[in-house]
């Protein structure tokens, strides 16, 4: 039974940092439909920056502040400078211009920070938490605060702000959006500041645990990505249970099965999944109206 | 991507034609300072631009200056090949050091036997040296003497039964298999082998497993990078009792910053003097050159000293060495001196090479430590 346990706390640990990660894709992806693959850099940055105050003298909240608002004003210059140029490109060449865009990230980020491996103390120590003979980190419990809170916000920002439909109906379609009178410019730099600095607060509450250093981008962008097909692109709610899904069945195979077949059984279950509802578990229908 | 050191030098090469080469010696490298193995190749490069300079400093080697020409292949096969080549051929260079993975140093290690041009290589596995071929020789000991070492003190505590948690990056699973070939020999059983991938957050399900099977006496995590740290962590977390032991992978400072010194209390790993350096003896034969190369990495570069770029300050000492040696800078004369080396002290041992023996290194080379108070302690 503990032994379960604490299977489920592993799994619920790396499903937290998995479901951060695929919250950040949710906004970006709901207003222009690009599915921004330099998410992973944006985590890395919130940790890597984050590391970079702090060992500067700077307290951590402050450190983690700054961390987030540059990260965030770097998601905006990423739209700026990248995405906007190539407006009217199908959504398949911005795919890739943010792809390119995650290698040029890393890259300065090699340049800037060096290729050591970072971390910065856990918020509330390291004393692990004793439940039912298995053990689990403060730092996870901040991890999972983390992402609830962040779905939370997503869920009321899409569903009962003005400025968040105005976000799903500049991705719907754009020309329309504008002829309403949404400025659909503003809106898509708000998506790439919303979604840099959800990145950026992932790798600040994943950071004392997975810990850092200019390259973990790609694999934190695969994990998320991911997680956010197997709930459905888009929806916050299918990006928080994708993430927890996706990190408990991989703890569960590692556990039961074999540590060998953990990453397989969890993208055999993505495949499945996707099979059955191409949409993931809870992804809005693309229904063509002419 | 290309670094010559000695610009003075080659403008006297430009100047006096073809006749000036014999006024500097020509050497090559190929490391992966950049992609996957990054974290091999970097201190191997800065280490190699910094003993250049220092050896030019002092009057180069028998009155002739070194010119480096250094190329970064990203831990790529094929680009390795590509440079070895063009080291060869466009450079001219009369040796090359290189190749930081096993990979690129095969791909190097085909042409410069095809050329017969001297190359050290700063790669792990024994097939670059085994079987031995005239003129490849390498300085890292093997992941299989690392097994060796770790399995040598496991007897001496009564150790007989482990679990192992590896890393599947090129390192780990390397290791992991020359642990499992040698590990018979000493007597010990493998009962949990359980992996993770390098980019995992959490092993604490891995651990939970071993600790969970009956019988395990010690557990062996193969693995570089932050794996092992987190590893560490997470053994901590468990609260599992048991000895825990790491490998050369992660034999640096940096490993105690990251794993935190409360939880890497306790853990053992083989390492060469380079991590001791403040506690070797004075009659030590490592000593000066340990202390030196210590000094001047961490003054130039500000980052702690590691057992990889000793292997390339190792290769640099055996060719210089030999150069000196030979009195010659003829490729036959310097593989000749290469093969002649015995009794150099490097940081990673002391090497004696033969006819049969490419490496040079025996067991000795490695010492058994444990990381106490947040300090490497040597293992008597």
């Amino acid at each position: 039974m503990a032994e379960l346990l604490q299977f489920l706390f592993s799994g619920v640990t790396v499903g937290a940092v998995y479901a951060l990660v695929a919250l950040g894709f949710t906004i970006i992806y709901n207003a222009s439909d690009v599915v921004n693959f330099a998410q992973g850099e944006f985590v890395m940055l919130g940790g890597m920056l984050t590391f970079v105050c702090h060992a500067a003298g700077l307290p951590l909240p402050l450190a983690a502040l700054i961390a987030i608002a540059a990260t965030s004003a770097i998601g905006v210059a990423m739209n700026k400078l990248a995405i906007e140029p190539a407006r009217g490109a199908p959504v398949v060449s911005l795919i890739i211009i943010t792809i390119g865009a995650s290698i040029f990230i890393r890259g300065a980020a090699q340049l800037l920070f060096g290729k050591q491996i970072h971390s910065f103390p856990a918020f509330s120590g390291d004393t692990p938490l004793r439940i039912g003979g298995a053990t689990i980190l403060p730092q996870s419990l901040w991890v999972i605060g983390g992402a609830v809170v962040v779905f939370v916000g997503l869920w009321l920002f899409f569903t009962r702000t003005l400025t968040g439909r105005a976000v799903l109906a500049t991705s719907n379609n754009r020309l329309a959006a504008q002829l309403v009178g949404i400025n659909t410019g503003f809106v898509m730099t708000l998506s790439f500041a919303l979604s840099a600095g959800i990145g950026a607060l992932a790798g600040v509450l994943a950071t004392p645990i997975t810990l850092t250093s200019y390259d973990v981008g790609l694999a934190f962008a695969l994990k998320g990505f991911a997680a956010a097909m197997l709930g459905g692109m888009g929806n916050p709610k299918g990006a928080l249970a994708g993430g927890f899904l996706l990190g408990l069945i991989e703890a569960l195979t590692a556990g039961y099965l074999s540590s060998q077949y953990k990453d397989a059984a969890a993208f055999v279950v993505i495949l499945l999944v996707l099979f059955f509802m191409p949409q993931g578990l809870f992804g809005r229908k693309s229904t063509e109206r002419v | 991507m290309q670094k010559t050191l000695t610009t003075t030098a080659l403008a006297t090469l430009l100047a006096l034609g073809a006749t000036a080469a014999s006024a500097e010696i020509r050497i090559g490298a190929s490391v992966s300072a950049t992609g996957p193995a990054a974290f091999l190749g970097d201190p191997e490069a800065k280490t190699l631009e910094m003993l250049v300079e220092q050896i030019n400093e002092k009057g180069g080697i028998n009155g002739e200056e070194i010119a480096l020409t250094l190329y970064d292949d990203g831990g790529d096969p094929n680009k390795a090949r590509t440079f070895a080549t063009r080291l060869i051929e466009d450079d001219e260079v009369v040796a090359i050091i290189g190749g930081s993975t096993t990979g690129t140093s095969m791909s190097i290690l085909s042409v410069a036997e095809d050329n017969e041009i001297p190359f050290i290589s700063l790669a792990g596995a024994i097939e670059i040296i085994d079987p031995v071929k005239p003129f490849t020789f390498k300085t890292p000991h093997t992941d299989r003497m690392a097994c060796q070492k770790i399995f040598e003190d496991m007897q001496k505590q009564g150790i007989t039964k482990i679990g192992m948690i590896s890393g599947t990056d090129g390192f780990g699973a390397s290791m992991q298999a020359q642990c499992k070939e040698v590990v018979g020999e000493y007597g010990i059983e493998v009962l949990a082998d359980e992996t993770y991938n390098p980019t995992d957050a959490d092993m604490t399900t891995q651990l939970t497993k071993i600790r969970n099977t009956d019988g395990v006496q010690a557990v062996l995590n193969p693995g570089f990078g932050q794996g092992p740290s987190i590893v560490t962590r997470n053994y901590r977390q468990l609260a599992i009792d048991l000895p825990l032991y790491q490998s050369h992978g992660v034999a640096s400072d940096g490993f105690i910053e990251l794993a935190g010194a409360e939880a890497a209390e306790g853990v053992r790993l083989p390492g060469t003097a380079l991590l001791i350096a403040d506690q070797l003896g004075a009659d030590d034969p490592q000593k000066p050159v340990v202390d030196a190369y210590k000094t001047a990495f961490e003054e130039k570069t500000g980052t702690s000293v590691g057992t990889f770029g000793g292997y390339a300050h190792d290769a640099f000492l055996i060719l210089t060495d030999a150069i000196t040696r030979a009195g010659s800078a003829e490729p036959q004369a310097i593989r000749d001196a290469i093969e002649a080396t015995s009794g150099l002290a490097g940081t990673t041992g002391i090497y004696n090479m033969s006819a049969e023996d490419h490496l040079g290194l025996d067991l000795s080379a490695f010492r058994m430590l444990e990381i106490k108070g947040g300090e490497w302690t040597v293992v008597e």
